[in-house]
């Protein structure tokens, strides 16, 4: 860990709450994705059968 | 082959699925690469001292913050011309991410604030310019969400995108328009003598393009999404009516 002096706690908290609002974003949208996804190919499953 | 053809859904779809593995992946090692490198291998500033680290994600996000709303722009100007609504999509799906980028922006700067100006914020012309760009991301994001004809929505949002990119141009430009504020001007110029010394300036310019490819990639996923929303949409409409 390199030497932030007197402002680590500035620094540490800027990274912080960046890195993790980038993490939360980036899950959210890939989960979002993949629950879309799926829902879309049991209906298309579900349209096939049909016709 | 036209670039238009990419606004039909299935080539689009096609096409960024293709993209998305290698972006994706750059986009994680140039992010790792910039923050890494900036974090722990560049020294202290001397006015600014270790609080100089925080310029590897607030300069990044700020100047997504204002690019993101120039591709919701060119989205928005193709669906009201040419009506592609892939277009529509684009601009619908960049809206979130956009928001993201300026709230890190903005936090940081905040953060970054306190120390060097010794309060996290003032009325200067381009903090309040972002501040109002925040505000109209968030509006922006509503609109979609309160207007169910999907065409209307695409209309009334593109004209409140129209309006709104004055603010990212203030944004961008209220340092030069005004000779006032805390914040400095630009960090990065084409003019090589007005940039930040070359031990700062080579990891800030791969945390931006990590950050940008990080944009990129959430972008293309988030459309895609948007897409497979529509056709959802469609089908339950084709479901409900047999």
């Amino acid at each position: 860990m390199p030497d932030l002096g007197k402002y680590t706690e500035t620094v540490l908290g800027a990274y912080g709450i960046s890195i993790s609002i980038i993490v939360l974003f980036v899950l959210w949208t890939a989960r979002r994705a993949r629950i879309v996804k799926q829902e879309l190919k049991k209906l298309e499953a579900r349209s096939q059968n049909k016709n | 082959m036209s670039l238009w053809e990419h606004a039909n859904p299935k080539k689009f779809m096609s096409l960024s699925g293709f993209i998305l593995p290698y972006i994706s992946t750059l986009s994680m090692i140039l992010l790792s690469w910039g923050l890494l490198w900036g974090f722990f291998f560049t020294p202290d500033e001397v006015r600014q001292g270790s609080t100089v680290k925080i310029i590897y994600l607030h300069v990044p996000t700020g100047l997504l913050a204002i690019n993101g709303w120039f591709v919701m722009l060119v989205g928005s100007l193709i669906w009201l011309i040419r009506r592609h609504h892939v277009s529509a999509l684009i601009a619908k799906a960049t809206a979130p991410v956009g928001l993201i980028m300026t709230i890190i922006a903005i936090l940081t700067g905040a953060i970054w604030g306190q120390p060097m100006w010794g309060t996290f914020w003032a009325w200067d012309p381009r903090l309040t310019s972002f501040l109002i760009l925040f505000l109209f991301y968030l509006g922006y994001i509503s609109l979609w969400k309160t207007i169910q004809n999907p065409e209307k929505a695409a209309d009334l949002t593109s004209l409140l995108c129209i309006v709104g990119t004055v603010f990212a141009i203030l944004s961008r430009y209220a340092v030069n328009f005004w000779n006032q504020g805390l914040h400095q001007g630009a960090s990065l110029s084409l003019d090589k003598t007005e940039n930040i010394s070359n031990t700062f300036y080579i990891p800030l310019l791969i945390s931006i393009a990590g950050f940008l490819t990080l944009f990129l990639t959430l972008v293309l996923i988030k459309t895609r999404t948007e897409i497979r929303l529509r056709r959802l949409s469609n089908l339950h409409l084709i479901e409900s009516r047999s």
